[in-house]
C-alpha cells in the first residue's frame, strides 16, 4: 500500500502502522458500511493523506485509530460523490463517525475472513482475497507465494468481491446453523495459507514476511472464538505442531532439511507440549476430523526421539483414518509414505504407482518413487523420477534438495512427512 | 435480498429413462416443496419452462435487425427448464433452499443462484 521511500521518520512509523492494522482496518471500515471494495479505496485514501498529515504533525497518539477515522470518513464521501450509492448512503449517515472500539479486534478479522472464504466463492479465490483482504499482501506479493501472475491474481480478488457485493455475503460469522460448513472452508483456506508460505517465504532471502505467522494468528483467533470447534482446536494445533519444527526445517543459509536429517534438539520442546495439549483439548469434544488427525500425526512425529522410533503403525492408523475424511490421492500418497516403512519396499512402491495417474504432476509423488527405487537397487529409474520431480517444482530450496540427490545418484530419503 | 433461481436440466430424454413411476414422485416432491416455500414468503414468483426446443432466439442480425432462430440461446447438454424467484436473508438461505430442490435426485440436473441487480 505504501513504500515509504520519504525521508521523514513517520513514513517508517506509518509502513509500520499499515503492515501492523490494515487488514482490521479495512475489515472495520467494510463492516461499517457493507462493502468491501468502498472499505479499500477508503483505507487507502486514508493512508495517503496520513502520510501528508503525519509529516506535518508528527505520528498521532492512536495511529490506527486515526487512520480508521479517515477511512469512515473517505468511505461517506465516496458514497456522497456517487449517485448510484444515495440509499446506502441514507443509512449511514445518521451514524455519528465515533472513535473506533480497538476490544473487539479479532471479531472484525473473523468477519471479514469468513466472507473471503464464503463456499460460493472458488477455493483459488477464497484463498488470493484471504491474503490480500484479511492479511493485507500485495497483489504482487501474493502471486509470488502463489507461483501466479500479478494480472491473474488481481483478476481474481476482483472477481471475488463483485461476487460479495452483489450477492450480498455478510461481512460476518455465520450463524450458528451454518457455522459447520463455512467453519470447514474458513479452516481449509488457513492451512492453504500456511501451506502456501511454507516453503514459498522461507527461501533464500531472510526473514521476509512470513505467511505462517499470519496462518498462525488467524488459527489463534479461530481456536479462541470457538472453543468448542474441535476443529478449529484441531488446525490450530496442527499449525503449532509443524512450525514447532521449524527452526531445524532449514539451514541458516536457506536449504531444506528433510525430516530424518533434521536436528531434533532444535524442535521447540513448550510449543510441541503446547500443541499436544490443544490436541487433547480438542479430541475430548468427541468429534474427530481431518485436521485433528493430521496434528496427532504431527504429534507422533513430534515425540518421536528419533526418525528411526517413530512410531509408524500408529501413523499408518491415522492416516487410514484421515483416509475416511479427505480421500484425495494426497492424502493417500503421505499414508504410503508411512506405509513403506512397515511394508516390504515393493509393496510399497506399488501403492504409490496405484496413485501415479492420478498425482502425475505432483513433485512429492515421484521423489517418493526414487527414493523407493533407490531402496530396491533400481538406481537408473530413480534418477529418472528424481528429475521429473525436479521439473515439477519452482521452489528453489525443493529444488536444490533434488539437485543433490540427482548428483549423488543415490540419496536416502523420503524428503518430509 | 432478491435471488433467482435457475433450473438447468438435461435436454436429452434423462427423465424419460429413470424407472418408472420416478419421475412422478419427484414432480409430487416438487409441488409440495414450491408451495411450502411459497407459502414460507421465499419463493415469490416463478415458472416451469416447455422445453428448449420450444424456444424462439431473437437476436441482432448482420443486417442490424433483429432476427429469429428456432431453439434456445445456447444449444448445449443443459437447458434452463425453469426459475424461482426469491426473497431471502442472504445467499446462505439462498443456497440453503436450492441444495433442497427436488430435482437434484436426478443426474444433470442443476440449480443456478444469482442475485437480482438491486434497483
Amino acid at each position: 500500500m505504501t513504500d515509504s521511500t520519504g525521508s521523514a521518520s513517520t513514513d517508517h512509523e506509518l509502513a509500520a502502522v499499515v503492515r501492523r492494522e490494515v487488514a482490521r482496518i479495512v475489515s472495520a471500515t467494510a463492516r461499517w458500511c457493507g462493502d468491501l471494495a468502498l472499505a479499500e479505496d477508503a483505507v487507502a485514501d486514508a493512508v495517503v493523506e496520513a502520510l501528508a498529515a503525519w509529516r506535518r504533525t508528527g505520528l498521532p497518539p492512536r495511529p490506527g485509530g486515526w487512520l480508521q477515522l479517515a477511512a469512515r470518513r473517505n468511505a461517506l464521501d465516496r458514497l456522497r460523490r456517487d449517485q448510484r450509492q444515495q440509499d446506502k448512503l441514507a443509512l449511514l449517515e445518521p451514524l455519528p463517525i465515533a472513535e473506533p472500539d480497538a476490544t473487539d479486534d479479532h471479531q472484525d478479522d473473523l468477519a471479514l475472513l469468513f466472507a473471503c472464504c464464503h463456499p460460493a466463492i472458488g477455493r483459488p479465490a477464497q484463498l488470493a482475497l484471504t491474503l490480500r483482504a484479511v492479511i493485507g499482501l500485495t497483489t504482487s506479493e501474493i502471486a509470488r507465494a502463489l507461483l501466479s501472475q500479478d494480472t491473474a491474481i488481481a483478476q481474481r480478488i476482483t472477481r471475488a468481491k463483485k461476487k460479495i457485493v452483489a450477492n450480498g455475503i455478510r461481512l460476518a460469522v455465520p450463524a450458528p446453523s451454518a457455522l459447520a460448513d463455512r467453519l470447514d472452508e474458513v479452516l481449509t483456506v488457513v492451512y492453504l495459507a500456511y501451506n502456501e508460505g511454507h516453503l514459498t517465504t522461507a527461501g533464500a532471502q531472510s526473514r521476509r514476511r512470513d505467511l505462517a505467522d499470519d496462518a498462525q494468528w488467524l488459527a489463534d483467533a479461530l481456536a479462541a472464538r470457538f472453543p468448542d470447534e474441535a476443529e478449529a482446536l484441531g488446525l490450530q494445533a496442527l499449525l503449532v505442531l509443524l512450525r514447532a519444527r521449524d527452526h531445524a526445517r532449514w539451514t541458516p543459509d536457506g536449504a531444506l532439511v528433510r525430516l530424518e536429517d533434521q536436528d531434533r534438539s532444535l524442535w521447540d520442546r513448550g510449543e510441541i507440549e503446547r500443541g499436544i495439549a490443544i490436541v487433547e483439548r480438542a479430541g475430548a469434544l468427541r468429534r474427530p476430523g481431518r485436521f485433528q488427525l493430521q496434528a496427532a500425526i504431527a504429534a507422533l512425529h513430534a515425540e518421536a526421539p528419533s526418525y528411526a522410533s517413530t512410531d509408524w503403525f500408529q501413523i499408518v492408523t491415522l492416516y487410514d483414518m484421515l483416509r475416511t475424511y479427505d480421500p484425495s490421492p494426497v492424502v493417500q500418497l503421505n499414508r504410503a509414505v508411512a506405509a513403506a516403512h512397515v511394508l516390504p519396499v515393493d509393496a510399497a512402491l506399488a501403492d504409490v504407482d496405484a496413485l501415479a495417474a492420478d498425482l502425475a504432476d505432483y513433485s512429492y509423488l515421484h521423489s517418493v518413487r526414487a527414493h523407493l527405487l533407490r531402496q530396491l537397487g533400481r538406481d537408473a529409474e530413480a534418477v529418472a523420477a528424481d528429475l521429473r520431480a525436479r521439473s515439477l517444482t519452482q521452489n528453489p530450496a525443493e529444488r536444490a534438495l533434488l539437485a543433490e540427490r540427482i548428483a549423488a545418484g543415490s540419496g536416502e530419503s523420503v524428503g518430509d512427512d | 435480498m432478491k435471488y433467482v433461481m435457475l433450473f438447468g436440466s438435461p435436454s436429452d430424454d434423462t427423465w424419460a429413462q429413470l424407472p418408472a413411476g420416478t419421475a412422478e414422485r419427484i414432480y409430487e416432491e416438487i409441488m409440495t416443496w414450491w408451495g411450502q416455500h411459497a407459502a414460507a414468503g421465499e419463493i415469490i414468483g416463478g415458472e416451469r419452462l416447455q422445453a428448449g426446443s420450444t424456444a424462439t432466439t431473437i437476436r441482432l442480425g448482420s443486417s442490424s435487425k433483429p432476427e429469429l432462430a428456432d431453439g434456445p440461446f445456447i444449444e448445449s447438454k443443459e437447458e434452463v427448464s425453469g426459475f424461482g424467484l426469491l426473497e431471502v436473508a442472504d445467499l446462505d438461505a439462498a443456497i440453503a433452499l436450492a441444495k433442497t430442490w427436488p430435482a437434484l435426485q436426478v443426474p444433470g440436473e442443476s440449480v443456478e443462484v444469482r442475485p437480482v441487480f438491486a434497483m
